[in-house]
């Protein structure tokens, strides 16, 4: 298990591995919006836990396909399969593997990134918990749609389809918190039910990614 | 006995290929599996395996005492040929990797990124992955696509010494490996009747 966490990191760290692919379609994000939105700095701090909320969450999608495509189609997942590693497991570690390249790095530029939209003070504490929060189910759900896609020539379309509603959830609550928070009032409600909403997708949809992966591989 | 295959019927793509196909391998023993191209060697394999499920009959073998080995090698092209091996010892709970890399001769290439290495040496790589896996049953598809006669000779002496040390090996091939002592199994005979035209009409009514 840690054998396949640290090769599936250092093939993202590697050329080609897709590490960076992720932070730098947020950094275009966050950059590009307060053009488009003009220099309205009240506007930019309202919008601006939205706007990275959202900017992580398709920097998310964007390295989805990734998780498996590259295993399935140098026969290294088949040979996992067969591997005393349980397919639980795997996907787990595979997910795990996910968010260490591509969520936590987000988590960590985003209050960066915060100046650039005007975030409130108060905010960037909040936002950066609510990212770190809700990170992890996209990477846990992600995984779950790319077991789904798996073997599927030009999956992706398919796969952010399939994704994205499944996203929405993590999204209201997440990008809910930091605004609260950045507004400064309560945050408790959404940040259980973010909290909940990660830990359910942890715990069971491993137990689906599995199963369907052990179908995609027949 | 290790492995033993009772009146298997195994389709591909929802298709029969073969039926009613029995067989047992012991320790020690090696089995080559002839046929033409599409008879469904892959599918039996990848049924052995238990990557896929038989449409009937049984597969009876530990699921931990087998190694499967398909077209592809399952090399990632950025890790270097040591990292790629220790990857899989460690994934099968194995550490000792220089047995392998002496067996199939990389040591000259252990700190070459395995995307710079020839379709041949990849091959190699992918054979020598069976050596860490310390598993007893290997179950191997064309193994020898692509090796020059030296590493099929490599590749024959990897298998006896897997079978004198109470092993096991089933081998789909085109080719002659060398190994007098196995069983050859055609598949041939045991391919499955095409489906009755009435049926097949059936499915669509």
């Amino acid at each position: 298990m840690i054998a396949l966490l640290t090769r599936d990191i250092r093939l993202a760290m590697r050329a080609g591995g897709g590490f960076g692919l992720g932070l730098s379609f947020f950094l275009i994000v966050v950059v590009l919006v307060p053009f488009g939105v003009g220099p309205q700095s009240a506007l930019l701090s309202k919008i601006a836990p939205g706007i990275l909320w959202l900017g992580a969450l398709l920097a998310c999608l964007l390295s989805l396909d990734r998780i498996f495509a590259l295993d399935w189609e140098d026969g290294s997942l088949d040979l996992l399969a067969t591997s005393p590693l349980p397919m639980e497991g795997i996907v787990s570690v595979k997910a795990l593997a996910h968010w260490l390249t591509t969520g936590l790095p987000l988590v960590l530029v985003a209050p960066v990134l915060g100046v650039l939209l005007n975030l409130p003070e108060a905010g960037f504490l909040w936002l950066t918990l609510s990212l770190a929060l809700g990170t992890p189910a996209l990477s846990v759900i992600g995984t779950f749609g790319a077991a789904l896609t798996v073997g599927l020539k030009r999956g992706g379309l398919l796969l952010s389809l399939l994704v994205l509603p499944l996203y929405v959830p993590t999204l209201i609550f997440g990008a809910e918190m930091a605004r609260r928070g950045a507004e400064g009032f309560d945050i408790t409600t959404p940040l259980l039910l973010l909290a909940g909403i990660t830990c359910g997708t942890i715990a069971l949809l491993p137990f689906a990614s599995a199963a369907v992966l052990r179908v995609n591989l027949r | 006995m290790m492995l033993t295959v009772t009146d298997l019927s195994i389709a591909r793509g929802g298709i029969p290929v073969l039926e009613g196909l029995s067989f047992t391998l012991g320790a020690g023993q090696a089995m080559v599996l002839r046929g033409p191209n599409g008879i469904g060697k892959t599918t039996l394999l990848r049924t052995v395996a238990g990557l896929q499920p038989p449409l009937s009959g049984q597969v009876d073998v530990t699921p931990e005492s087998l190694v499967y080995a398909g077209h592809s090698d399952g090399i990632k092209p950025t890790l270097t040929v040591t990292e790629n091996l220790n990857f899989w010892a460690q994934a099968f709970g194995n550490h000792d990797i220089s047995a392998a890399i002496a067996a199939f001769s990389l040591g000259p290439l252990a700190a070459r990124p395995a995307g710079a290495l020839s379709a041949g040496q990849k091959r190699r790589l992918g054979l020598a992955r069976l050596l860490v896996t310390g598993r007893a049953i290997w179950v191997l598809d064309e193994p020898t696509v692509s090796l020059d006669v030296d590493a099929v000779a490599m590749f024959a002496a990897a298998v006896r010494a897997h079978l004198a040390q109470g092993g096991a090996a089933l081998i789909a091939t085109h080719i002659d490996l060398g190994l007098s002592e196995a069983q050859v199994l055609d598949v041939g005979p045991y391919r499955a009747k095409p489906l009755d035209i009435e049926d097949f009409d059936g499915a669509f009514l």
